[in-house]
């Protein structure tokens, strides 16, 4: 195995962090004009807004670290399948509503305490984009979690479809606390989190909003890795990627 | 006979600089300027004339940043400051505290209600969430619509009493 150079670490590790953003941004705008409500369409936008904004400050340092004249470009459109980390949970797709809500509760709860812990990075660049995101984060957390608890103590349907959601979901939430290497080097010098101590934390912060909205949390403890550690996605990635980067793929270098 | 445009940078004058910057507005709210909103933080001489502008954005995805950059780049080139750079600086992450008192009232008067003075309680997953006053007839008797509005620093409220939904520019 060859080894991996602090440097290669560093852009391997804020890629994988935007692409978290990149992917689960892509997927909510794909609600737009499809929405409930053009209040709902307008706040899933603009958290499709935040997290893809985030992507691009962490694919632009990614490529200024790299320092082969690269742009955030290349990070979003030019890569392949197998070269994106972002974990599963943010690729599945959108379902009906209370599966967007769900994912995207999941999301922001880790997000928010990954962003708390990546504010003390000894990166002064991943700690400034940390403190950015993490107000953006925020209001993430309170839109998906009023939402949640609005679904499971709402009407019987409601209630049964969010647990559903809840339920197949939740073999993609153990990814977001496991180590790559990238991060495993990074962490020695205090550049990257430790996400495995963010779990505990993390499972407070769920149940208790999961106790507000009536609903069971779950006890299976299996959890479907390979996006993170590996690139290696669910089937549904390929459509996103074709999606996303048929322009720059077919007219190369376009503008507009 | 016209005056030719100044060939040359003019001297820097700190003042003058952030004076022509209020020319440079928000494209999606055009009664503020990025002095106003807090965007412009720093402005320094890079070398000989040549000017640097420090911006930081509201939130990372805001669209009008590249215009931003792109306008304040004319407006100083207009008054012979050439070839400015425009530098985005993400730390410290902006808050609404840097908006000017002057701003805020404008803002009111534009028909958005600015954010709340302090700024303690932004992490606060739930409740504390306080009565924003209309800003038609001021009533405090309100209710959020939604946590997002028309762009990503606004939140939508509606008024109880005249009835008139409005924006308000959410405190972060």
């Amino acid at each position: 195995m060859t080894e991996l150079s602090k440097q290669k670490a560093l852009v391997q590790y804020a890629a994988q962090i935007g692409d978290n953003g990149l992917i689960i941004g892509h997927r909510m705008s794909e609600w737009c004009f499809r929405a409930p409500s053009i209040e709902m369409e307008m706040a899933l936008m603009n958290c499709a807004l935040d997290l893809i904004g985030q992507a691009r400050e962490l694919y632009t340092y990614a490529a200024t670290t790299q320092g082969e004249g690269k742009t955030e470009d290349d990070f979003a459109y030019l890569r392949d399948e197998q070269d994106f980390r972002n974990a599963l949970l943010t690729e599945v797709p959108n379902g009906d509503w209370g599966d967007t809500i769900v994912r995207l509760f999941f999301m922001s709860a880790y997000n928010k305490l990954f962003f708390t812990a990546l504010t003390s990075s000894k990166d002064s660049e991943l700690a400034a984009i940390g403190a950015k995101s993490l107000k953006e984060v925020t209001y993430h957390l309170r839109f998906s979690s009023e939402w949640l608890i609005r679904l499971g103590d709402g009407t019987e349907e409601s209630h049964t479809r969010v647990q559903n959601s809840i339920d197949s979901l939740w073999a993609y939430t153990g990814e977001l606390f496991t180590m790559t290497d990238a991060e495993n080097l990074l962490l020695e010098d205090g550049i990257a989190v430790d996400v495995t101590a963010l779990k505990a934390d993390w499972v407070t912060l769920v149940a208790q909003i999961l106790e507000q909205a009536t609903l069971t949390f779950p006890t299976n403890d299996w959890a479907q890795l390979g996006g993170k550690a590996k690139g290696q996605h669910t089937e549904h990635m390929g459509y996103i990627i074709t999606d996303m980067q048929y322009m720059q793929r077919r007219y190369p270098g376009c503008e507009w | 006979m016209v005056e030719a445009v100044a060939s040359t940078n003019r001297n820097f004058d700190p003042a003058d600089v952030w004076t022509i910057l209020e020319e440079v507005k928000d494209p999606e709210i055009p009664v503020l300027s990025i002095v106003d909103l807090g965007i412009a933080r720093g402005v320094n001489e890079c070398e000989e004339g040549k000017l640097e502008i420090i911006i930081s954005p509201t939130y990372s995805g805001c669209p009008a940043m590249y215009m931003l950059e792109e306008q304040i780049k004319e407006t100083l080139n207009h008054h012979g400051f050439l070839d400015s750079i425009v530098t985005t600086q993400l730390s410290p992450a902006w808050t609404t505290d840097w908006m000017t008192e002057v701003g805020k009232q404008k803002l009111e008067a534009y028909g958005i209600a600015p954010p709340e003075k302090t700024t303690s309680n932004k992490s606060v997953l739930f409740g504390g969430q306080k009565k924003i006053s209309c800003p038609k007839c001021k009533s405090d008797n309100s209710e959020q619509i939604s946590e997002f509005g028309s762009t990503a620093c606004k939140a939508l409220y509606r008024c109880l009493d005249c009835l008139e939904p409005f924006d308000y520019f959410k405190c972060i």
